[in-house]
């Protein structure tokens, strides 16, 4: 399975992970990306079909705690590094709307 | 009195003795990288006021004998990577360049705890990616042995500042060799730890599953003592391991006169630099002299290493990444934005270097409804098949030797054209990582006037039983104790 992964889906992967992409990067992009796939075929070569996939690499499930407040973060550290904020709260533009 | 260069047991003698203080070592080593870094450009941050801060009250420890430990008033230099409350921490990039955190990672918090002195955080390949240094947004950082070459990476500023003498210890993290490949390429020592028995707490995360925090050092011994003060369960990270530390200097000088060495003959095929497979030759023979047994052992699916790991490493680094939106921190880019998705768009693509992109860019695409099945949930089948690789191996065997890289330190810009090339670079290092093995890389000799590295790798939670080999072979050859000069 030849993958080509042209400047379109370049572009609309970038989309996926709010990545603003301009024309030519999406162009520079796509043969390294397409060379780096077809790279990764060669795991078609391994017999999979009775094999897990890998899962819980300690051996630790469900840690768990209990359900006490603990100090945390003040608000007023937490805003240091906020970019805007109002209110004692993080201000940022319309979260809904146009996609 | 010689004070660069010099072991953290070396240190902590003289500390003891009240040769010298913790103030006097401090100005010494930040005098030594204010006139010597401007070649090597290892550090980011070189934080004076901090580390002088902590000099002082590390001798009040000291004067007063309370809570002294091995670690009491010895500077280290943090990869850029770990939070370090009130000094900004960049990860090498532009969407961070001015975050300061407020609050300690557990590996910060330990190590403050035990006394240690922080000089300042090292530059690194941006957010872990890469293998030279050189994907790191702000400069270069050379190779101390030879100014045109790169240190490795991702951790090439920790390795480059333990090798030129411009720390006691230094911290760095492996994900897929970033402690191992530069420590091999500078000279020094460095672990990575069993997945799990460090805190990730803290560390700005590039693959939850792979990331672990690891000493480098000027020998094994003082790994081991690093390590000691790091490792451990932690309540803030859940996939830390319960089981109590073992007390890794109690075993570290015993004898390994019958143990096994397994050689994973998949590693030792056509194109190594001849003086890199001489180099681990000879340092099997060392092993073979001291009375350990030489074994010949396979991992079968070694070759797919490297498409598991990086396959796995762009879906989670992508996931992980998603985090640096110009929202709550970081660079953030509103001008012109009419909505949130707007500020996202624009702050990643001018936040992020071209090898960040590339990769979160894949991660998606393996990850993307169609995709999913052919690439990400194949890579986690064969990572199975590589876990269970090493299993068998370390069944038959106490641990494995192999180099830590094909090549010893390449010349900057000689693998920057072609992404995949740089991956290549890190075929011995980046099994471990998926099957959570650890692994200790240490100096095995010199190819070309470059140093050589090699690892030694064992069962999950056995660094013990690495320490103790590692520190054999560092009895009976000298390659640690080698330091760079630097010249212009």
């Amino acid at each position: 399975m030849t993958q080509t992964i042209d400047a379109q889906t370049v572009k609309h992967v970038a989309s996926l992970v709010r990545l603003g992409i301009s024309d030519e990067e999406a162009e520079k992009f796509s043969p390294q990306f397409s060379a780096i796939i077809e790279y990764f075929n060669m795991l078609n070569e391994v017999d999979t079909s009775e094999v897990p996939p890998a899962s819980d690499i300690t051996n630790n499930a469900n840690v768990l705690r209990e359900d006490v407040v603990m100090p945390s973060m003040s608000r007023e550290e937490f805003l240091k590094n906020a970019p805007k904020v109002a209110g004692g709260h993080v201000k940022a533009p319309t979260v809904l709307g146009d996609e | 009195m010689e004070l660069i260069n010099l072991t953290l047991q070396q240190t902590s003698q003289l500390l003891a003795e009240k040769k010298i203080s913790s103030v006097e070592l401090t100005q010494a080593i930040l005098k030594r990288a204010h006139e010597v870094d401007g070649k090597i450009q290892s550090y980011v941050t070189l934080a004076d006021d901090v580390a002088l801060e902590q000099a002082k009250r590390a001798d009040a420890r000291l004067a007063s004998g309370e809570a002294v430990t091995p670690l009491t008033g010895i500077p280290f230099a943090m990869k850029d990577a770990i939070s370090t409350r009130g000094v900004r921490t960049t990860c090498s990039s532009k969407i961070l360049e001015n975050y300061v955190p407020q609050y300690n990672a557990t590996v910060t918090q330990r190590l403050a705890d035990a006394g240690a002195v922080l000089l300042g955080k090292t530059n690194m390949d941006e957010f872990g990616m890469g293998s030279s240094c050189e994907n790191s947004a702000f400069f270069n950082t050379k190779n101390p042995w030879d100014l045109t070459r790169v240190p490795g990476g991702s951790s090439g500023g920790a390795a480059a500042a333990m090798s030129a003498g411009l720390c006691g210890f230094s911290i760095g993290e492996d994900t897929g060799g970033s402690v191992r490949m530069p420590a091999g390429f500078c000279n020094v020592t460095g672990i990575k730890p069993t997945y799990g028995r460090v805190s990730r707490y803290g560390l700005i995360a590039l693959a939850s599953s792979f990331d672990s925090i690891g000493p480098m050092t000027r020998d094994v011994y003082d790994c081991a003592t690093v390590l000691q003060y790091i490792a451990g369960h932690d309540p803030k990270d859940a996939t830390t391991y319960q089981s109590p530390v073992a007390n890794y200097h109690a075993t570290i000088d015993q004898p390994v006169k019958g143990m096994k060495l397994g050689i994973p003959k998949e590693y030792f095929v056509a194109g190594m630099e001849a003086g890199v497979e001489s180099s681990i030759q000879e340092a099997i023979r060392q092993y073979e002299k001291l009375g350990m047994e030489i074994h010949e052992v396979s991992l079968p699916h070694a070759k797919y290493g490297l498409p598991v790991y990086y396959l796995l490493l762009f879906a989670e680094a992508s996931s992980n990444l998603a985090r640096m939106d110009g929202a709550r921190f970081g660079l953030s880019i509103s001008e012109g934005a009419e909505n949130i998705v707007d500020i996202y768009l624009k702050t990643r693509h001018e936040g992020f270097g071209d090898e960040v992109k590339r990769r979160i860019m894949l991660g998606a695409y393996a990850l993307s409804a169609g995709y999913y099945d052919a690439y990400y949930l194949k890579a986690q089948k064969v990572r199975t098949l590589l876990r269970r690789d090493f299993e068998n191996a370390l069944a038959q065997v106490d641990v494995l030797i192999a180099p830590t890289c094909p090549t010893t330190a390449f010349k900057l810009g000689e693998k920057t054209s072609d992404p995949l090339e740089m991956y290549l670079s890190d075929i011995y290092v980046v099994s471990t990582n998926p099957a959570g093995v650890p692994a200790l890389a240490l100096p095995a000799g010199f190819s070309k006037n470059m140093p050589v590295g090699m690892q030694l790798i064992g069962k999950h939670l056995d660094e013990a039983k690495l320490f103790q080999v590692g520190h054999a072979y560092q009895q009976v050859t000298d390659w640690h104790k080698k330091s760079p000069e630097i010249r212009d």
